[in-house]
């Protein structure tokens, strides 16, 4: 008897996928897990900006190579965040899963950060190695437009007041936006840019020496955990919002009646 | 296909009535034409060299201004549930009232282009180029705005809103319509890439905007 009970039991607290769904069993595990990320992301920080202040200094660009460490990783996750939308726009769309909204909206202003920051970190580098803060070439246009297209995705969320219409909406416009990565990428294979090609993600392997290959990898890890950190903790306040939300509502219906 | 006619035939019809708003965007179109001169200083050779780029941002800002009566009319007086609801797929419903849009609306774009490019001092193999770019990439305008047009209908403000989500996507047409416009003076060789591209962005932008269209519809009214 008491060995059936206890089969049950386990069962029970066993936490399927599914579960996650459920926003309030979603917030009790991210208010568990946050504080470990949040240090393993300090942690491996400090690791990348060690191994990036270690480096050796380039033979021709001298120690502003080190601008890479920053602008490189931040621009791989402004496509990677778009990305995030985009599957978050499909559970939206497709399947209508309620948090699937909640990370969308939480993932855009953050993606939109790594876009600037990776703009302005290249600008920063691009003065010393180019010449110039800006040159219109294709790479720099069309991070520049995903950029205009994460502002104003941000501003269709808070155009609408009821946010699961909302959610549909943005999906719709992240999908359709979504067609701007494989440009992104491209861009340096399909126009003579003045931006260097790949040289990490390419056919034949990086061409980067280890030295700066690993410190990178590092640093790119380190940013990815400080987005999932990021984004954890804006979706719980997403949701928490929400709720004020709905008992703002049932408040004013409550005084109206 | 005879509602999807009558729906084109309806659209047009509404558009070219004195409150209909499609002449207004050839008025709109002459005055940003008329309005750079102003801006860059009468130096005509200046004006000549600067004449696809002003004629394509023209045609590119009276085709956005024109965008939220493709839906916002209709959404008004009611006829857009009705177009919503009725047995026609949805997605053929947007693409007509787009072509309709675009007959009433970027067609009399085109035609203003050749007087237009008198007052800009270009030649008549250059308006006859600009006129043919403006011919294949208005459609991939209508069709891309259509998108930001479906998304803002619901909106009581949404008229900015509307265009800065269709300017990002408005991005590469403006740059592949002035780059074939550009080149039509040097030749046909470098005037064909980036005209077929931008002959493929239109068609590309036929069976997104619809698709992208009804979705945003059906969520914004229900």
């Amino acid at each position: 008897m008491s060995i059936a009970r206890k089969a049950q039991h386990d069962y029970q607290d066993a936490m399927s996928l599914i579960d996650l769904a459920n926003p309030s069993k979603f917030l009790a595990l991210t208010a568990r897990i946050l504080p470990w990320l949040a240090a393993a992301t300090a942690i491996v920080f400090a690791i990348g900006l060690y191994q990036a202040a270690s480096a050796p200094d380039d033979y021709q660009q001298g120690a502003t190579v080190k601008i890479m460490f920053i602008h490189v990783p931040n621009a791989w996750l402004s496509m990677f965040v778009w990305g995030v939308m985009s599957v978050a726009a499909l559970g939206t769309l497709v399947w209508r899963h309620p948090l699937a909204d909640v990370a969308a909206k939480a993932a855009a202003p953050i993606g939109a950060a790594f876009t600037f920051l990776a703009l302005v970190t290249g600008s920063l580098w691009g003065r010393p190695m180019w010449g110039t803060y800006w040159e219109w070439d294709a790479r720099l246009t069309s991070v520049l437009v995903l950029f205009l297209m994460y502002l104003g995705l941000m501003a269709l969320w808070r155009a609408v007041e009821d946010p699961s219409r909302a959610a549909r909406a943005a999906a719709v416009l992240t999908l359709v936006g979504a067609i701007n990565l494989p440009i992104i990428k491209f861009s340096v294979d399909w126009w003579n840019t003045l931006h260097q090609p790949a040289s990490v993600f390419r056919m034949g392997g990086p061409t980067l020496d280890r030295a700066f290959l690993i410190p990178l990898f590092v640093m790119a890890i380190a940013f990815t955990l400080l987005f999932l950190t990021l984004h954890l903790a804006a979706m719980r306040n997403e949701i928490l919002r929400r709720r004020v939300r709905s008992l703002q509502m049932m408040q004013a219906n409550a005084r109206a009646a | 296909m005879t509602a999807l006619a009558a729906l084109i035939r309806r659209d047009i019809r509404i558009a070219l009535r004195v409150g209909g708003g499609a002449l207004i965007g050839v008025l709109f179109f002459l005055s940003v034409v008329v309005l750079m001169p102003f801006a860059v200083g009468p130096d005509l050779k200046l004006l000549a060299r600067l004449g696809p780029a002003i004629l394509w941002l023209g045609a590119l800002l009276a085709s956005l201004l024109t965008l939220d009566r493709l839906f916002m009319a209709d959404h008004e007086d009611g006829s857009l549930d009705l177009i919503v609801m009725s047995r026609i797929p949805l997605e053929l419903a947007c693409a007509a009232k787009a072509l309709a849009h675009w007959i009433a609306a970027g067609l009399p774009l085109i035609v203003a282009t050749p007087v237009l490019g008198l007052l800009l001092n270009l030649d008549t193999l250059s308006t006859s180029a600009i006129a043919l770019t403006l011919l294949a990439g208005t459609p991939a305008l209508t069709f891309t705005g259509m998108i930001g047009a479906a998304l803002a209908v619901t909106l009581h403000r949404g008229g900015l809103l509307l265009a800065v989500l269709v300017l990002p996507l408005s991005i590469p047409v403006l740059i592949f319509g002035v780059a074939a416009s550009e080149a039509a003076a040097t030749g046909p060789q470098t005037f064909g890439a980036p005209f077929l591209i931008l002959c493929a962005l239109s068609l590309v932008s036929f069976v997104i905007g619809p698709f992208a269209a009804a979705a945003s519809l059906r969520q914004g009214l229900d």
